[in-house]
């Protein structure tokens, strides 16, 4: 299996090939927070007609980690973007953080986003729907590889308001030209997700479906 | 090739620099006043650097405090970060502190610098004795009253030049220029003061290359932005503010401003604070009047 780097900033992002159709649209995978990358396509995507590819964040997996923390929400919506500069267009399927994140680059390049399927999975609820007594952690474990401890900390603690979500779903709905922009299959409902699912061009459906639905858009 | 030296009445460079590492991040830090006084600790806002209070400093070591400050991550001799956000900016104050004394001590804080420090006072309520905060509460909202679809219409548009700029960012420079150019460009954020000591910024804040000056800070940073953050949750934090608290404000909006009014912070405030605004003033307080600021200051501390 090969991966393509890609250049965001001062990190060097690991885009996974799982697979190469040439000329069907891409199916991105953006994993958890403290995930990597699966080493193969997994057996619930395996019906996808096109590529499949995955991206390791920052601080994750095969990527860069960097120096200090600082993660964000949104500096993870940039690491997909780079992938989306590649690849042009894609249908997202992201777990946990990366569901967040599919969430958030659905409504921010809502042209090239396919589609976006959010599933459960590390992170989901990132550090809730307003902030907490402030901490400020430095983590105790510091031994320079993936996954970053700093992210760990980071991305449990940024704030995900749900009209802050909405906000994204409505970019979504208006600039994407899908009927459909969001298909969420996660169980896992935090206040966000519980927002967004409320919102028109939200469907609650199965993975198996999301991607059937996405495979046959034009 | 060297800086060129040029002066500014009353301005001081630091009397000491050294650095501090935040896991692998070296970030800048610079003191002025005698070593054994009682540290205070001071931070900038955002675009600015240590320096920028080359003037205000010296004022507070005069009237006996060891006035530590340092480049947030990204700006002035700070080392740049592949990431920056809130909390990194508040980790980062923490370890200048450790680095600088275990005892509790003041927090002086201008603009972004101003929320960041009222954060780890929050935090590290135990590492803090007194809280000065200079037009550093936000207040406004960036997208006021316009219809629901033209905000999507307005955050689509701030979300695509913000993705865009992240795609170019590898490999970006700030643009060169001559002394003048890089100090009148400075005078778009800060119209209101002196082209004489934009042009001293420019000496201690930029570098000098051999196609012309250029701005230490990092290219990636980028004013403006978007995120989930809100100016309510700055000012929550105010009412349970266990030290006493002294907040100064602007009275001229500008660009870099916050527009924060007394009217706005009176609900917010804890028992012990003091408010002052200060007539005919933007927001860079401290540098349109160092003198009264740093007076106001000390007798707070005293």
């Amino acid at each position: 299996m090969s991966a393509l780097r890609l250049r965001h900033d001062k990190v060097t992002l690991a885009l996974h090939v799982l697979r190469e159709v040439p000329g069907a649209r891409a199916l991105l995978l953006l994993h958890g927070r403290g995930e990597r990358s699966p080493a193969r396509v997994p057996g619930t995507h395996a019906g996808w007609p096109g590529s499949i590819f995955a991206l390791d964040f920052t601080g994750h997996g095969d990527s860069t980690v960097p120096s200090g923390g600082g993660y964000t929400a949104e500096l993870m919506m940039a690491d997909a973007d780079a992938a989306l500069a590649r690849l042009g267009a894609a249908t997202l399927v992201g777990r946990g953080l990366g569901a967040y994140v599919a969430l958030l680059l659905a409504g921010a390049r809502p042209r090239a986003v396919r589609g976006a399927i959010l599933c459960d999975g590390a992170g989901l609820a990132g550090g809730g729907p307003k902030p907490v007594t402030p901490s400020i952690a430095a983590p105790a474990e510091l031994r320079g590889g993936a996954p970053d401890p700093y992210a760990l900390v980071d991305l449990a603690r940024d704030v995900r308001p749900p009209d802050y979500a909405t906000s994204f779903v409505r970019q979504a709905s208006q600039l994407s030209g899908l009927e459909r922009p969001l298909s969420v299959c996660a169980v896992e409902r935090p206040d966000w997700l519980a927002a967004v699912v409320e919102e028109p061009g939200v469907e609650c459906t199965s993975l198996a479906e999301a991607l059937g639905h996405y495979a046959s858009l034009p | 090739m060297e800086s060129e030296a040029i002066h500014y009445p009353g301005a001081c460079a630091p009397d000491r620099s050294r650095s501090a590492d935040v896991g692998g991040l070296r970030l800048a830090v610079h003191e002025w006043g005698a070593a054994d006084a009682p540290p205070l600790l001071l931070a900038h806002g955002g675009f600015d650097f240590a320096r920028t209070f080359d003037v205000f400093a010296p004022l507070l070591a005069a009237g006996g405090w060891r006035v530590v400050s340092w480049d947030q991550r990204g700006h002035g001799d700070s080392e740049h970060a592949a990431l920056y956000n809130w909390d990194a900016d508040a980790r980062d104050a923490l370890a200048v502190l450790d680095s600088t004394a275990r005892e509790p001590c003041p927090f002086v804080g201008h603009s972004k610098g101003g929320s960041v420090l009222l954060h780890l006072a929050d935090a590290c309520p135990h590492r803090v004795t007194r809280l000065v905060n200079i037009d550093g509460l936000p207040s406004r909202s960036r997208h006021p009253d316009v219809a629901s679809h033209e905000r999507t219409k307005l955050l689509a548009e701030e979300l695509a030049g913000w993705l865009d700029h992240r795609r170019r960012a590898a490999g970006l420079t700030r643009k060169p220029g001559t002394l003048d150019e890089l100090a009148r460009r400075r005078g778009r954020m800060n119209p209101r003061l002196s082209h004489d000591w934009l042009r001293y910024l420019v000496s201690v804040g930029a570098r000098h290359d051999p196609d012309g000056w250029r701005w230490k800070i990092d290219p990636a940073l980028r004013l403006g932005g978007f995120g989930p953050w809100r100016p309510e949750w700055t000012l929550q934090r105010l009412p349970g503010l266990p030290v006493p608290v002294l907040g100064l404000l602007a009275s001229v909006s500008e660009p870099m401003g916050w527009d924060t009014t007394e009217e706005i912070l009176r609900p917010h405030l804890p028992p012990e604070a003091e408010i002052h605004t200060l007539p005919e003033t933007g927001h860079f307080i401290h540098i349109e009047r160092p003198g009264a600021v740093a007076d106001l200051v000390l007798r707070f501390l005293a």
